[in-house]
């Protein structure tokens, strides 16, 4: 799959780092403002998207190929059952908030605050970018094999 | 609705005391915010009929997005900002994957028969079931009026009142997600990564040769 | 009467994806009752002249660590809101199922018309 114009080349390399930087922005705050993991993984996605509008394919594919784009999504899978079950190492409940009310309570409406909250926020935009990017990247892998076959 | 309406003519013609010019003011806003509301409804419901019944595929993919961004505009004006940039990001994504399916597949016109008499007998009953929804709703308290505040044991007062001193976030609906009811997001979480394994199954092509041989 | 035309929308799609015979415009019928159900839920939790349920400096008094007593009167609901948020990307990653479901059987038929996929067996 072709690329576009060298206009619009040009144009998407810059817009793509304001788009990584405000989804991590929106990921990493999202126990203060409004965001959170979900939204913030989506938006990472559609930066990639946007990349592979733009660049074509095969670009995409050499810079984050299928298999490191696989292991990204059970890694978040992997890291938000990972804090559960510290949970109930920890303090004997499942799932339990354990960082914000037994070792580390930090101080309201500022970054450090709120225990594993972040965490699960971290964990979840990282999957949930991975795991649509990756559906994407298959859909017009398949469409253009099949159409060439036709 | 009666209310707000009349509140909204005077506004259009300027009738109004000065002596509640406060109590206007804040009659103004939610006036206001009622006629968006109906606005932004009426603009989906065309977009909405527009998308069912043109011919083109294009067309019609250009008018969900359409009922998207209607979408995400009134979670704005409902006081629910995360779910508007969700939304907003979702439709966009949700519009380039119709559009791929669509844009270069063969446009047949469907034609053949028409089946006319299934058509009218599924739009009787759907127009029942909505005439039975409307009574239902009229059942429900008035749009606006906060249903949680009236319910004695709701969990949602439990959650306001106490989210940030037992939770330590300053976003109610992050810590009812994430600490609350964070099992519901582990569903979630397995729900997407179960389609996601699905679509990536069905789009396989290298396994389709070995399963035609045998035939 | 907003909950009548949400209700309305909700009943279009579903019109659409029963009596459509073009597989996409089932697919485009789903999405549509989707937004209306995640539409209608949100707006069961408006309260209105309310504000939205997130706490900010001028809430909260960092000498007693208390919220003002007026949040609890103006928040809207925020249960909703969660619920919401995660069926908001459940969708997303069905309607990709169905697209890929559907161009498979593209490939396969040669058109999107589901009385011909019936027709031809085999």
């Amino acid at each position: 799959m072709k690329g576009m114009t060298i206009i619009v080349k040009t144009v998407s390399s810059w817009v793509k780092v304001l788009i990584v930087l405000f989804g991590i922005y929106i990921i990493l705050f999202g126990h203060l403002t409004p965001g959170g993991g979900f939204a913030g993984g989506v938006i990472l996605a559609s930066s990639y998207v946007l990349l592979m509008l733009a660049f074509g394919r095969e670009f995409v594919q050499k810079d984050l190929p299928l298999a490191l784009d696989s292991k990204l999504d059970c890694l978040g899978a992997f890291f938000f059952a990972l804090i559960a079950i510290l949970g109930l190492v920890f303090s004997g409940v499942f799932f339990v908030n354990f960082l914000y009310q037994k070792y580390l309570p930090g101080q309201p409406l500022k970054l450090i605050s709120a225990g594993t909250i972040p965490l699960s926020n971290i964990a979840i935009g990282l999957k949930v970018g991975a795991s649509l990017f990756l559906v994407i990247f298959l859909l017009s892998t398949f469409r253009r094999d099949t159409s060439a076959g036709r | 609705m009666a209310i707000s309406a009349v509140t909204f003519w005077r506004l259009l013609h300027g009738v109004c005391p000065e002596q509640c010019e406060e109590l206007a003011m804040t009659e103004r806003m939610v006036a206001i915010t009622m006629a968006i509301f109906y606005v932004l409804l009426l603009f989906m419901i065309i977009a909405a009929i527009t998308a069912i019944e043109t011919k083109n595929l294009l067309s019609s993919v250009i008018c969900v997005g359409a009922i998207g961004f209607g979408a995400s505009l009134m979670f704005l004006f409902l006081r629910a900002p995360d779910i508007a940039i969700t939304q907003i990001v979702v439709e966009v994504l949700g519009l380039i994957i119709l559009i791929r399916a669509t844009i270069s597949r063969d446009l047949t016109f469907i034609t053949g028969d028409k089946e006319f008499f299934g058509t009218v007998i599924s739009v009787v009953i759907i127009f029942v079931i909505f005439l039975a929804g409307v009574k239902v709703f009229e059942t429900l308290p008035d749009f606006g009026t906060a249903i949680f505040a009236e319910v004695p044991n709701a969990a949602s007062k439990k959650y306001i009142a106490e989210g940030l001193q037992k939770t330590g976030a300053a976003n109610i609906v992050s810590s009812v997600i994430l600490d609350y009811r964070a099992y519901d997001t582990l569903g979630e979480t397995t729900v997407l990564f179960t389609s996601i394994v699905g679509a990536t199954v069905i789009l396989r092509k290298k396994a389709k040769k070995q399963l035609e041989d045998p035939d | 009467m907003p909950y009548a035309l949400c209700f309305l929308l909700f009943m279009l799609g579903l019109y659409c994806a029963v009596v459509k015979k073009n597989m996409v415009k089932i697919v485009i019928g789903i999405m549509v009752m989707e937004y209306a159900v995640n539409l209608f839920l949100v707006m069961l939790g408006y309260r209105s002249g309310g504000t939205a349920p997130i706490i900010d400096k001028t809430q909260f008094d960092p000498a007693t660590q208390q919220i003002a007593a007026g949040f609890l009167n103006t928040s809207v609901d925020p249960l909703p809101q969660a619920l919401v948020l995660t069926a908001i990307v459940i969708s997303l990653g069905s309607l990709a199922l169905m697209i890929s479901i559907c161009v498979r059987t593209y490939e396969k038929y040669g058109t999107f018309d589901i009385t011909q996929i019936r027709r031809l067996k085999g």
